[in-house]
């Protein structure tokens, strides 16, 4: 039980990691700042915030 | 665990480790397995991790569980998130891994597995761990500040413009540098040259796919848009073998170059970025898949080492590039062991996601570590290259010749035996025409990956899909950082233009946005353009300069994180940032000058004009190694003026003539570690 634990609680952090890593919280994050919803409008509106943060993050070599 | 069990299991790894370390260094005349290099890596990161960093944490930097982050202070659900140390691992890392630490290693093999094995581990230990972890708290403290804000802050303006300037350096030459290794890759490839050109179409329906169909679910498209890869990776075998396509698709060296070239305009400066962008999250996905998959593929197949532990290149007339063991190897395993870059990712977004300054050891350190791993991984894919294979695929033409026969005599005569039939089949296993002078590192580092995959996964039957899978997943992410380099630089050049001209400081104003864009391209062009038409492959020049001005950029850091060392009145510890400060001098001088000033033209840029003038070579040829010459030395004196900006800085603070005042956000208690006691 106690493995199934661990196995459990590892995935659902590597789950946490990637869903950071490809910006699906921030995502949330920015509809809940928003208080709106998912869809079309609200993600486009997200993308367009995205776009100024990355232009001016460096990708490393 | 009881005390004495972790006594023991501490001293079991050490001895482990340096029985490890014992047999890669001491093994001679004999093929070593590659766990060695593994279990040597392995045993002494944990020892680091445990015992260094915990020394650093604790003795150096003070870390203080109760001291409110930014991310708590500013928290704004955009930029400032406070986040599970965790997932700011795996976001650091996602940052900081990139080509260098994949294909620096593969280019100083050529010295043989042991002093590249020796200095990513080492190295990373005592010098990039230590860079990224103090600079990550330095910046958590001073509420996210970028490395130029606080060289600027703590040592002065120059500081400051030194680091933006080795910045728009490193970013220029990195992106010639890169973007002239998937040139190299493709040339004369229609398999590779048609998965990569899939990857366009394929982003812009995952574009359409995110935006219109599933909004948001990023992860379920990069899934949907890796299967599109694998198929365009099958498609490929189909365009390969088919004559009229396989023609369309087999471009020689300048026409890929040029094609780039108008790739990174376009990237940077027309609106196609956001179609463009889910190849950003595409590429990011089958990096971590890959770098997993290999390391599985690593430990599964256990792969013996065929590179010796030195060759006789150590004394710098490698064919690779030129240049002796010292201070060539540790220029070019770069980010592998150090990384000046990785500065810029500790003090940009990372900083602003981390919970506890305690958690800056597990990313910053750490991360470090994992990234000096997947280094390991790279070195021990080109070792299990059959070392005449090494040679045939890494030299370029003007060294061993076009002719594949000439080729393969020259190789076999420096005592690497390999033979024209045996590369000619190497080359139609993994579905290319052919494999010599193939210079640059990711060729041979996919034939290296092909091989572990292939062994433990399909058979030699699959070599091919392996190798275009392994070409693909450089070619991808080396393409994602030539967009993603030209809109920085362009970004960064818009800024300081701005302080001359206002309108063209405006980031949205199209004219400044083209101009600039133009500027950018113009600059990693030249260098990328010059390497193409270089006969000793490009690499020789470019991928030292890079080498450079990436570890003149880790000194800046470290120069930074010194003086805030001498300012927190830490200097009892001053060696943790000095020594990597010292050496890091050391290598990156001694380099610089023996590639402006060495009279053996394949290592020296002015000898080598000098020889193109005397044999009546084109103008443009000389200026480029004037250039070079030019580049190296400008950065060097500009990092020399830090170097004795921040000594003059400690001196005057160790002298009581200057009150040690380090610009820190002041003191705030956090309210995480209360309302996490409930």
């Amino acid at each position: 039980m106690k493995l199934i634990t661990i196995l459990r609680r590892a995935i659902l952090l590597l789950g946490s990691v990637l869903r950071e890593i490809f910006d699906e919280t921030a995502y949330e994050r920015f509809l809940a700042r928003h208080h709106s919803s998912a869809g079309t409008a609200s993600y486009a509106d997200f993308c367009r915030e995205q776009q100024q943060a990355k232009v001016q993050r460096p990708r490393c070599c | 665990m009881p005390k004495i069990l972790r006594v023991l299991l501490w001293v079991t790894i050490s001895l482990l480790g340096a029985l490890a370390l014992a047999t890669i260094a001491l093994h001679r005349g004999e093929e070593i397995n590659a766990m060695w290099l593994v279990v040597a890596a392995i045993a002494t990161y944990a020892i680091g991790y445990r015992f260094y960093s915990k020394f650093i944490a604790v003795k150096l930097l003070l870390l203080d569980p109760m001291r409110a982050t930014p991310a708590e202070r500013l928290e704004n659900g955009r930029d400032f998130v406070p986040t599970n140390k965790w997932v700011v691992f795996g976001h650091h890392f996602a940052a900081i891994a990139g080509p260098g630490p994949l294909v620096g290693p593969v280019l100083a093999a050529q010295f043989g597995y042991l002093p590249g094995t020796l200095w990513i581990i080492v190295g990373a230990v005592l010098g990039g761990c230590v860079q990224d972890f103090v600079i990550l708290l330095f910046s958590v403290r001073r509420d996210g500040k970028s490395l130029t804000e606080m060289a600027k802050a703590e040592i002065g303006k120059i500081g400051g413009f030194v680091s933006y300037i080795a910045v728009i350096a490193i970013i220029t030459i990195l992106v010639g540098a890169v973007a002239l290794i998937v040139v190299n890759a493709l040339k004369r490839s229609p398999w590779g040259t048609f998965t990569i050109a899939m990857t366009m179409p394929i982003a812009i329906l995952m574009g359409v796919y995110l935006r219109r169909i599933r909004p948001g679910k990023v992860l379920e498209t990069s899934v949907f848009g890796f299967l599109l890869v694998l198929a365009a990776i099958f498609g490929g075998e189909w365009v390969a073998h088919s004559p009229s396509w396989a023609a369309a698709f087999t471009l020689t060296a300048p026409t890929l170059a040029a094609l780039i070239i108008v790739y990174g305009f376009a990237a940077s400066a027309l609106p196609v970025w956001l179609l463009l962008a889910p190849r950003d999250y595409l590429s990011t996905f089958v990096k971590l898949g890959t770098i997993s998959l290999l390391a599985l593929g690593i430990v599964a197949l256990r792969p013996t080492l065929h590179m010796p532990p030195l060759t006789r290149f150590v004394n710098g007339t490698g064919p690779v590039f030129a240049g002796t063991v010292f201070p060539f190897a540790f220029i070019t395993i770069a980010c592998g062991a150090i990384s000046g870059f990785h500065a810029l990712i500790s003090s940009g977004t990372t900083p602003k996601l981390i919970r506890r300054e305690t958690e800056t050891r597990l990313v910053g350190y750490g991360g470090m570590v994992a990234e000096s791993l997947v280094a390991v991984m790279a070195m021990i894919a080109a070792s299990v290259l059959q070392p005449g294979v090494y040679f045939a695929v890494n030299s370029p033409a003007g060294i061993v010749g076009q002719a594949p026969d000439a080729a393969a005599a020259t190789i076999s005569n420096w005592g690497f035996p390999v033979t024209a039939t045996e590369m000619s089949s190497l080359a139609h296993a993994v579905g290319e025409q052919t494999l010599f002078n193939r210079t640059g590192g990711a060729p041979a580092f996919a034939i290296g990956m092909a091989h572990i995959f292939s062994r433990s996964l399909g058979g030699e039957a699959v070599m091919a899909i392996w190798y275009h899978f392994a070409i693909m997943f450089e070619a991808l992410f080396i393409l994602t950082i030539v967009d993603a380099g030209t809109r920085v630089g362009r970004f960064m050049l818009q800024e300081a233009l701005g302080h001359i001209w206002k309108p063209i400081g405006r980031t949205s104003w199209y004219p400044s946005i083209l101009v600039t864009s133009a500027m950018m391209v113009a600059a990693w062009g030249f260098f990328l353009w010059q390497g193409v038409k270089d006969p000793l492959g490009g690499i020789n020049s470019l991928w030292p300069l890079f080498g450079i001005c990436n570890q003149l950029l880790a000194a800046v850091a470290l120069c930074v994180a010194t003086t805030i060392v001498v300012k927190m009145g830490r200097v009892r510890y001053i060696m943790v940032t000095l020594v990597p400060l010292f050496w890091l001098v050391a290598v990156t001088f001694t380099a610089a000058y023996e590639k402006v000033l060495n009279p053996n033209p394949r290592i020296g840029f002015l000898a080598h004009a000098r020889q193109l003038v005397s044999s009546g070579a084109s103008e443009r040829l000389i200026f480029n190694d004037q250039l070079d010459a030019a580049v190296a030395s400008v950065l060097v004196v500009l990092v020399g003026v830090v170097v004795i900006e921040s000594a003059l800085e400690w001196v005057r603070v160790l002298s009581g003539r200057k009150t040690a005042e380090v610009k820190e956000t002041p003191y705030v208690m956090t309210r995480l570690a209360l309302e996490e006691q409930g």
